[in-house]
């Protein structure tokens, strides 16, 4: 499938009533049509994450990515932009939260809008991914290699995330899981240590781990990149969002 | 995978990016994704001066072993540097 789209960049009301900027496509056909909030890697909201932004146009989808260093250093590179977000101490899980909330509140009440939204993020994104659907009522979300949902970070890491154990119970909607057997972060044994948590939370977790992938395969412009793994991965994401976002 | 482990520090110093010289306050450390580098990781650095805005920026992308020829090149010159000259 391949819609003609719209792509744009406005601004949103955020986290704490802050101004951030969002990244949308959205498809040009009336609709309806589910919506999908892309959370970018922590490199930021770079090209190849908006590339994703209008990929998910592409397939019918509504779809919009909060820069989540809009405040850190509003309207510089994607690259600067992260610099400073880190040497800041980078993005609190709560904020997180309602930058997310924001942004799928927008797609929900846009014109079209099947009412439908689900979440996606990528390495870094993967883990806030699982955060946002803990903490709000989506409809879908997707895990892409996300670490340090279910272990801590080492102690001597000096940008504090948490596991996000207890609050798996709170998942609120589907979740689908894509990791690299090569991976260690996270590892498949964590993966399946997440299987096991949400399972015993009665909570609905699709995974699949790919041989001879290790993180980030999804990133077409990395050495990472593995396009076997990568070409299943999306269409394992199009069944998942055609079953629950459709 | 993204490390999120940041070393940061406070630096006295200038350095030169895409705004021309600035006087440089910060830096950070750190071994994550790089933006340019062709690696899955490098060793990052980006010297700064946050009260200039975010492109008060230099940055650099090293793999590994060309970190630890950097660094320990700082400390040679540094180590090779006549009596008196340093002021600190």
């Amino acid at each position: 499938m391949t819609a003609d789209l719209r792509a744009y960049t406005t601004e949103l009301t955020g986290h704490g009533g802050d101004p951030i900027e969002v990244y949308a496509a959205v498809p040009e056909a009336d609709g309806p049509h589910g919506s999908v909030v892309v959370i970018h890697h922590m490199p930021g909201f770079d090209e190849q994450t908006k590339e994703i932004v209008r990929k998910f146009a592409a397939f019918g989808y509504a779809a919009a990515m909060p820069n989540l260093y809009s405040r850190e250093a509003p309207g510089a590179s994607a690259d600067d932009a992260a610099a400073a977000a880190r040497a800041l101490g980078g993005v609190p899980d709560p904020r997180l939260v309602g930058d997310v909330d924001a942004v799928a509140s927008f797609l929900r009440s846009r014109p079209g809008s099947n009412g439908k939204v689900g979440v996606i993020g990528y390495c870094s994104g993967g883990r806030q991914s699982v955060l946002a659907a803990c903490s709000l009522e989506l409809d879908a979300a997707v895990d892409c290699y996300g670490a340090f949902v279910v272990v801590n970070p080492p102690a001597e890491h000096t940008l504090k995330v948490t596991a996000l154990t207890e609050i798996l119970p709170n998942l609120s909607c589907p979740m689908l899981g894509l990791f690299g057997a090569e991976d260690q972060y996270p590892s498949p044994e964590q993966t399946a240590q997440l299987a096991g948590a949400l399972a015993a939370h009665d909570k609905s977790f699709e995974h699949h781990t790919f041989e001879g992938a290790g993180h980030a395969f999804f990133a077409v412009e990395r050495p990472s990149y593995r396009p076997d793994a990568a070409v299943a991965g999306w269409t394992l994401i199009w069944d998942f969002f055609g079953r629950h976002l459709a | 995978m993204c490390t999120y482990n940041t070393e940061t520090l406070s630096l006295t110093g200038s350095a030169k990016g895409a705004v021309g010289w600035f006087h440089a306050t910060s830096a950070s450390v750190y071994f994550d994704h790089p933006v340019h580098h062709g690696a899955g990781h490098a060793l990052m650095i980006d010297v700064l001066n946050r009260d200039q805005g975010a492109s008060a920026r230099v940055g650099l992308e090293l793999d590994a072993h060309s970190a630890r020829e950097l660094a320990e090149a700082i400390l040679r010159t540094l180590d090779a540097v006549p009596e008196g000259l340093l002021e600190h």
